[in-house]
Formats: structure tokens, sequence, C-alpha cells
């Protein structure tokens, strides 16, 4: 199956960005990914050259977490923490996140939901921020330190649309 | 970013998600990226009214995604290429961030119920995940 048709990415009303994913595994497996620190620190480590040294979760309605990572290049931190609002295993977490060094006001609300169907599993993962020019600063700049994202230009989205209106 | 100019952007990127949203004035936009054309050419591939495209070419030109030619008797839509390509710029990088992440967590999947990677049944209380000699 192509990638494309697995992974949506697409902003709903005026503060929210929804993410949908399809994963070859159970919900409990990705439910477990998202959850347990030795889990976690392996896969959401940001862009390539980051690691994520620190990872803590204290998994319980109103129980914290903090995350920070490292450019490996250098040295640079990056922090982030929350509180758990819902922890509904394996199908529903809602929690607060704030960076140290937020380049957006306010606080955000990650809401992430597991669908299993036939062994596979849906994800939708949906952060409400807490202004429209916040969620499109976050869009402009999903981590920070810009350079360590400094993919190639945009080539094609919105499939429907097509490449040659973009290119237009 | 001035506070200004970020706002203005804000809002423009804001109407032209919203004009995005809509399949019709997505394949409208796809036909104008072939060139100009008018109101009867477009409203042409579909099964729509003339007036029901016309309401749909007005969402676009608000959101300043298409422009009128100046054949003053056809009045041609043409793209504007500009905000189309801010907007997917943003959820473009925004994708591509998701998108590594994903694919380590796909590997990681895929590890873990092949048995390679075992999970920890219980957690332990005092393990702490925290590598103090990494961090400064």
């Amino acid at each position: 199956m192509k990638n494309s048709e697995t992974f949506t990415i697409s902003t709903h009303g005026d503060r929210e960005i929804v993410v949908t994913r399809v994963f070859d595994a159970p919900r409990r497996v990705v439910f477990d990914a998202y959850t347990k620190p030795e889990l976690i620190k392996r896969w959401l480590l940001g862009p390539e050259g980051w690691s994520m040294p620190v990872c803590e979760v204290d998994l319980r309605e109103g129980g914290k977490y903090r995350y920070v990572w490292k450019n490996d290049s250098d040295g640079k931190e990056m922090g982030m923490s929350g509180v758990y609002r819902e922890v509904v295993a394996p199908e529903r977490i809602v929690a607060t996140e704030k960076f140290d060094e937020a380049w957006y006001p306010g606080e955000a609300v990650g809401t992430i939901v597991l669908v299993e169907q036939d062994g596979r599993t849906t994800l939708t993962q949906t952060i409400l921020y807490s202004s429209r020019e916040t969620r499109d600063a976050v869009l402009k700049s999903p981590m920070q330190h810009g350079s360590a994202m400094s993919y190639d230009r945009l080539e094609n989205f919105l499939p429907t649309l097509g490449r040659e209106a973009l290119s237009a | 970013m001035e506070p200004n100019s970020y706002a203005r952007s804000s809002v423009r990127l804001d109407a032209t998600f919203a004009a995005l949203a809509d399949p019709t004035r997505r394949a409208i936009l796809a036909r104008l990226a072939k060139g100009e054309a008018s109101v009867v050419d477009l409203a042409q591939p579909f099964a729509m009214s003339q007036p029901a495209i016309s309401k749909h070419l007005k969402v676009l030109e608000r959101a300043g995604l298409i422009s009128r030619g100046q054949d003053a008797q056809r009045r041609p839509r043409r793209l504007e290429a500009r905000p189309l390509r801010d907007a997917t710029e943003w959820l473009e990088k925004y994708r591509r961030f998701w998108e590594t992440q994903f694919h380590r967590l796909d590997a990681l999947l895929h590890d873990l119920q092949a048995g390679d990677v075992k999970i920890e049944k219980k957690i332990k209380k005092n393990k702490t995940a925290h590598q103090r000699g990494d961090h400064r």
C-alpha cells in the first residue's frame, strides 16, 4: 500500500491540525509505542540527527510527562512537557503539551485515538492550539530549530491537485 | 516574525485552507494549472450549473488563488500560484516531520511484533529513563 493512502494531514477549523496514519500492527502495540519511555525513545526523535536523552512518563490522568531532544551535532536541547488529561488504554490519550522555549503562545492539547481493524491500526492525532495564529506558526515550523528541519523544497502535496498545479 | 505581517499571512493562509477544503475547487485549480480558462470551459467537466461554478470561483478569488484575465468577453480565470505554494509548503514541512517519525515507528512496530524488541510488561517504579550522562 502506498504511503499516501495511509497518511493524511489536514487543518480542521481554525485551531486544529489532524494527522491520520495506518500502522500494520494491533493497537495495543501502537499504544505501547506511544506511552512506554523505552519505546518512545526509539521513534519520536524529531528530525534526523536528534536523539531523546530524556523521556519520563507518568501514564495516568493528572500524571506528567517530559521529553527532551538533543541535536547530536551541536548539543542543542529542546524540552517539552505536559499533563495527561485522559488515558484509556489502548485506544485514547489526551494530553497537554508545551515546549520549554515555545515559539508559539499558550498550551496545546493533543488527542490520540487508535482504532483497530483486521490487525491494523488507524491513528488519528489531533492537536488543538490556543489560536489560529499559533496553529499556523506550528505548521510553518514543526520544531523550532529550523536548520534541522531544512528539508527539500516542496514537491508534491495535496494529491488530488496534482504536481503541475504546485509548480505552476 | 513581526506581529502584523504574521497576522496578515495567517489570515491569508486560513482563507487558502478553507478554499482548498472543497474537491470541486481543487479540481478547478488543477484545471487552471494547465492554463487560463473561461467560466464556460471550467463548468464543462462538472455536472454543475455556471452559477454554481461561479460561486466556487468567487471563493477561490477571495482567497487570492485565482485572478481574472484581461479579455472582457471571456473573462478567463487564471491560477495565482503563490498563496497555494505558501499553504502547501507549510503543510509539506509538517508532513515531512511526521513522516520521519512514523517511518521509525513502523520499524519499531515491526520489531515489536517479531519479538526482536520486548515490551516490558511491568514497568519498575524506580527505573528512570533519564540518562543523566547525556543531559547537560
